[in-house]
């Protein structure tokens, strides 16, 4: 187990002959903690698998360092720096059983047989892969795929778990599912993961830390609770949460040049208040999403409002009045973005 | 098309067993004649039916034991060398070509494009086109009448190297990072993923490469000057002497007879393997 330090690290791409360069990662900084469980989530190409592959060895370092346990390892080789991967698809050799699929990282490694024999049938006693050991990767179901792709990786018992999208080839059942086993593996393990995901649900859900990455940059590196409850710019504050937060710039009674943003559920239904004209309804079962909209002083915004399906569903085209609760109220430079 | 019309399938069946006759007649007629001796052959008609001097005819070619006024070899040595020949050609090709692609696949080095269509457009130069050349260098390194100079010269392959490189880039990217993190080195994977994935269309390319290498007849026909290096096809052309003398067609035929079972035998015994790999995309 072990601490991975990012130092401002850079990635950049260049073109024929270095003429044109690519940044695509701009410095990153991040201190994770011995056995933490940190998500990078980020819409796509903003360079969160990019960040995970320079960790894993497998895109090399255009500056900066990143160590592990102590120690720099931008010139190791993935095989060196004590680390094990789950890919996306899997990325199991499809010629191999599931038992050799497990141990041949620990047949290069020269670890002695019964050695080996003992630490798969551990590992697929964990994962409930048992019965599948002689099968072929083509005779499972994604899903046991997906468990044999873990078992590599917990076989080799290495520092740090690397997770790529491990979950967006399953079905949303099968996902939510392996969600908990994923959760209840780390906690029995404790060993340091990062885990690369799109999906803000699964951020936050297995998330001890999240890094929400936008464009090659970091927005914002914190707990689930501090990024939902007080997102570093617009960026982060859109991202994350569904339907994402309202920002209304140039509301009456705020200073120009500053955006207000206010999650869905923290705007109450009362006799007056910001004036909506109903647009739209969502019932989604506990909860009832309206939209509607609100034409003030210069603008002419689109807002939601969660409410509880108990309430009355208003008309649509009706007016409607919807007062922000004051404590929940964000405040964020419109130029930059950022947080006030 | 899955039409069920009793005309088209008439149709059908009357082309295609047309075309079987057509193929099937000539190779009938070599075996009715190695069944024969040479006077019965000379008649006019020939027969058409099989005769009684199978056995006969065939130890003849076997052993090189017959009367006739062409080359003499024994069958027996001819096929000895041809089946040594096609393997070194097939399983040589294999391996070149198996290890040029993964070097133009996985490997990134100068003029790595350029050296990949190097090898291509040697795709456009058949053999006969570089014969005299070819021919030139065997002979001043000596290897006139040797298995090196039977097979170095056609072991050269762009189409296998071509068809390997085309597999290999199907091949998934995570699959060689996966193997990177298990720490296995370029050949440790190339010997433990990519070869066993490569299985089947090795098969396919050797049943094709040894039926190239048994048929050869040019370059065997100008490198083979001893009666002990001949392939069997070149042995069938050095037994028809010309000229007025007697000639032993049943001979002759006994021996191409003999000469069609190898590769016949290859492609019946790997017909599994070879459509496999033709068709098969499993990975």
């Amino acid at each position: 187990m072990a601490a991975i330090t990012l130092k401002n690290v850079v990635k950049c791409y260049y073109g024929i002959g270095k003429k044109t360069v690519n940044k695509v990662i701009h410095g990153v900084n991040a201190e994770i903690a011995d056995g933490e469980f940190i998500v990078i989530v980020g819409p796509s190409g903003c360079g969160k698998s990019t960040l995970l592959r320079m960790v894993a060895g497998l895109e090399e370092i255009t500056e900066g360092e990143i160590s592990i346990g102590n120690r720099v390892v931008n010139d190791l080789e993935p095989s060196e720096r004590d680390i094990a991967m789950v890919f996306q698809n899997y990325a199991l050799y499809p010629h191999m059983s599931v038992f050799d699929n497990m141990a041949y990282g620990l047949k290069i490694a020269k670890v002695p047989t019964d050695e080996i024999k003992t630490r798969v049938d551990k590992a697929a006693k964990i994962l409930e892969l048992g019965p599948y050991l002689a099968r072929k990767p083509r005779e499972l179901s994604g899903g046991q795929r997906q468990r044999v792709a873990m078992g590599r990786a917990i076989v080799r018992q290495p520092q740090v778990f690397l997770f790529d999208e491990p979950l967006s080839n399953l079905d949303a059942k099968l996902r939510a599912h392996t969600r908990l086993e994923i959760q209840k593996l780390h906690r029995d393990l404790g060993i340091t993961s990062l885990f690369v995901t799109h999906d803000q649900v699964e951020a936050m859900t297995l998330a001890q830390r999240m890094i929400v990455m936008n464009g090659g940059v970091m927005e914002q590196f914190g707990t689930p609770e501090e990024v939902y409850a007080r997102p570093a710019s617009t960026f982060v504050a859109t991202f994350i949460g569904s339907p994402p937060m309202n920002l209304i710039k140039g509301a009456p009674g705020t200073k120009p040049g500053v955006t207000v943003g206010i999650r869905p559920e923290h705007l109450d239904i009362t006799p007056d208040g910001w004036a909506l004209t109903v647009d739209a309804l969502e019932m989604l079962g506990a909860e009832r999403l309206v939209y509607g909209r609100w034409r003030h002083g210069e603008g002419d915004e689109l807002v939601v409002i969660r409410c509880d399906e108990s309430l009355p569903a208003p008309q649509l085209g009706s007016t409607i009045h919807v007062t922000p609760r004051p404590d929940r109220l964000h405040y964020f430079d419109t130029a930059s973005g950022k947080r006030i | 098309m899955v039409e069920r019309r009793p005309l088209l399938t008439a149709l059908t069946h009357t082309v295609l067993i047309l075309g079987v006759v057509v193929i099937a007649f000539p190779l009938y007629l070599t075996f009715v004649a190695s069944t024969h001796t040479t006077p019965d052959l000379m008649q006019s008609p020939m027969p058409l039916l099989p005769g009684s001097h199978f056995l006969q005819n065939y130890l003849d070619a076997w052993n090189g034991t017959g009367a006739g006024a062409g080359s003499k070899a024994p069958v027996a040595r001819m096929m000895m060398v041809s089946l040594i020949t096609a393997l070194i050609i097939a399983l040589g090709k294999i391996a070149i070509s198996l290890l040029s692609a993964f070097a133009i696949v996985y490997f990134r080095f100068p003029f790595r494009n350029f050296v990949f269509w190097a090898i291509f457009i040697t795709l456009m130069l058949p053999v006969e086109v570089r014969i005299g050349p070819t021919y030139k260098v065997v002979a001043d390194f000596g290897m006139l009448d040797t298995y090196a100079g039977l097979t170095v010269p056609l072991i050269a392959s762009a189409t296998a190297t071509f068809l390997f490189r085309q597999f290999f880039l199907t091949v998934p990217e995570e699959l060689v990072e996966a193997a990177r993190i298990d720490g296995a080195g370029p050949m440790r994977f190339f010997k433990d993923v990519l070869l066993p994935l490569s299985m089947t269309s090795i098969a396919a390319l050797f049943v094709i490469q040894f039926i190239y290498g048994w048929n050869q007849y040019l370059w065997p026909l100008l490198v083979t000057t001893n009666e002990s290096m001949y392939p069997v096809v070149i042995g069938i052309k050095r037994m028809i002497s010309g000229g007025d003398s007697e000639m032993q067609w049943n001979v002759v035929m006994a021996t191409a007879m003999m000469a069609m079972i190898p590769p016949a035998t290859i492609v019946i015994l790997m017909q599994k393997w070879f459509v496999k790999g033709l068709v098969d995309t499993e990975k």
